[in-house]
């Protein structure tokens, strides 16, 4: 049986990356993020399982050594905050165009600069819409409980090895400062450096034997074997969409209204859900687990069987565009949210349902019918 | 059985251990538990608060607005969470530094002289634990061994020679809690 602990968010995080078998870690410490290099510090992973800690000269430095180090087909992982991943863009652009496997976590504060150090999810275009340069998209998880923070880093090294693509957890630091109960799985052990040959010789440089030399590289001047590249690098984003969606669903089967939130939003729009019920107002929550791929068919065959939808995020308005491109003008979509590291509570969440869709749609309709009148 | 709590002090009060030995004890008997700070530069001496749910359910928010139960710690608290307690639920405090008492009265109000009483034991840091034996008393949502496996698990171990002490002021803080009467304002 596994073990129950009462942990940080951050610390689950560095706690599950030692027992998935992780076998490197380069990072630099930033609030609210920091718990997670210095529970790896004091955790002397290196005696644990052999696995490296190094804290960088800086975030550019970690994140090109994530990608030597990811070049040798090794787990390898970074993780920030929102400042300091601006700083990792072009190392995670050359992750993905070198179609190199590594999990990058950003344990997103408010911005934009150097912002606040409260959490915010104001993060969400820059993690899904490429944020670095050229035609690349990161697979996205968002964990909304210690739980999830913990289960996460396995789940990310799947894709990212199933893919050969960098993966994104993008957390905040509500969920990184939160204490919860997490079960943390059993210890795996690293994997061998034979058993590394016979998985990824293919394409990582382990060290040439009998074969071609492997060349991990995100430059190809000859615009063919670029164009081949990109267009792999799109199948593999479509393939992710059809085979790794992940969302959640709670008291949709009858809702009127609906919620759209993803991490920390989710859990306060949960209890938003909640109070809405009490007063007996039907709404549902839909929590997309990853930001790409989006639940967007699921989204518009909701949008026939709500009256509409209010998308809930600790920013000023970015993936309510992702819920309005799902939706196709169905029903009304608005956004709701606080910005500078103010967390939204239940309350206000509840009272902008009712402002901004409910009474909304009542004044819609009275005027359709007054014009029929008319 | 859910019970939504804010512990609200100064940084250094021990505000933030407290609700961790809580949300451990809810842990021991099989419960949901979050523990959520308020976390940034305004813990350096100046307020720290921290929301504790204990639940037989999952949580959703782990950020509230409103609570069953209040424990505050100083004046800023009292100013800021006063009006955060539930029609009906409970505030807590330690009349020590206060000069501006609880007013309401649709509230359950609870004196517990936490300072004092650690002084007299000899121990300030105990403070903390004599708050938690105050609530415990008017809310016993966890069982006392459970509390005291929750500090086993909180402290590390060079610390465990402490335990016994620790329970003293538990115990300390529930015979000492008392029911505090708001005296209605008399205008002439």
């Amino acid at each position: 049986m596994s073990e129950l602990k009462l942990m940080k968010g951050n610390e689950a995080l560095a706690e599950a990356a030692i027992r998935a078998g992780v076998d490197a870690y380069f990072g630099y410490p930033i609030t609210p993020q920091s718990e997670v290099i210095e529970y790896l510090m004091t955790e002397r992973p290196e005696e644990r399982t052999g696995m490296v800690v190094l804290q960088a000269e800086s975030e550019i430095a970690a994140i090109n050594m994530v990608y030597g180090a990811a070049s040798t087909g090794k787990k390898v992982m970074t993780s920030s905050s929102s400042p300091g991943i601006s700083l990792k863009l072009e190392g995670i652009s050359y992750l993905a165009g070198a179609e190199l496997p590594a999990v990058i976590v950003n344990v997103v504060r408010g911005g934009p600069g150097l912002g606040t150090i409260q959490p915010s999810q104001a993060d969400y275009f820059q993690s899904v819409k490429g944020g670095g340069h050229g035609d690349y998209k990161l697979y996205v998880l968002a964990p909304a409980s210690v739980q999830e923070m913990s289960d996460f880093i396995e789940d990310a090294f799947d894709i990212a090895f199933k893919y050969r693509a960098p993966v994104l957890i993008l957390s905040d630091g509500l969920i990184g400062q939160m204490m919860e109960k997490v079960q943390l799985k059993d210890q795996k052990e690293r994997i061998s450096n034979e058993e590394l040959i016979k998985r990824h010789d293919s394409w990582a440089v382990t060290g040439k034997t009998n074969r071609e030399r492997n060349i991990i590289t995100s430059l190809d001047l000859q615009s063919e074997k670029m164009e081949a590249r990109v267009h792999r690098l799109m199948k593999k984003y479509e393939q992710m969409e059809k085979e790794d969606l992940r969302f959640e669903k709670i008291n949709c089967d009858d809702a009127e209204y609906l919620i759209v939130a993803y991490g920390s939003s989710a859990r306060i729009a949960q209890k938003a859900v909640e109070l809405a019920r009490e007063k007996g107002i039907k709404a549902g929550l839909l929590r997309p687990i990853t930001l790409f791929p989006y639940p967007k068919q699921e989204l518009f065959k909701l949008a026939d069987q709500v009256k509409g939808i209010l998308s809930v995020e600790l920013n000023a308005g970015q993936m309510v565009e992702d819920v309005k491109l799902s939706v196709e003008h169905k029903v009304p979509v608005e956004h709701f949210g606080r910005t500078g590291g103010i967390i939204h509570t239940p309350e206000e969440i509840l009272e902008a349902l009712e402002q901004k869709i409910i009474n909304h749609e009542r004044i819609r309709y009275s005027k359709t019918r007054e014009s029929s009148i008319l | 059985m859910t019970e939504e709590i804010i512990i609200a002090g100064f940084g250094g009060q021990g505000v933030l251990s407290m609700g961790k030995i809580l949300a451990y004890s809810g842990i021991m008997q099989n419960q949901e538990v979050s523990w959520m700070p308020s976390y940034g530069p305004e813990m350096r001496g100046g307020t720290a608060n921290v929301t504790v749910i204990l639940s037989d359910d999952r949580i959703s928010s782990p950020y509230l607005k409103i609570f069953d139960t209040a424990i505050i710690l100083n004046q800023q608290s009292m100013d800021k969470f006063e009006e955060s307690v539930k029609p009906g639920g409970v505030l807590i405090y330690d009349p020590n530094g206060i000069s501006h008492h609880p007013t309401r009265t649709d509230i359950n109000i609870y004196q517990i002289e936490g300072t004092k009483l650690a002084a007299e034991m000899g121990n300030k840091k105990i403070f903390n634990m004599v708050i938690l034996g105050g609530f415990l008393k008017v809310k016993p949502i966890v069982q006392l061994e459970n509390v005291i496996e929750g500090l086993k698990k909180s402290l590390s171990e060079r610390y465990h020679h402490l335990i016994p002490l620790n329970t003293e002021a538990i115990s300390t803080g529930m015979n000492k809690i008392t029911p505090f009467k708001v005296e209605k304002q008399v205008f002439s």
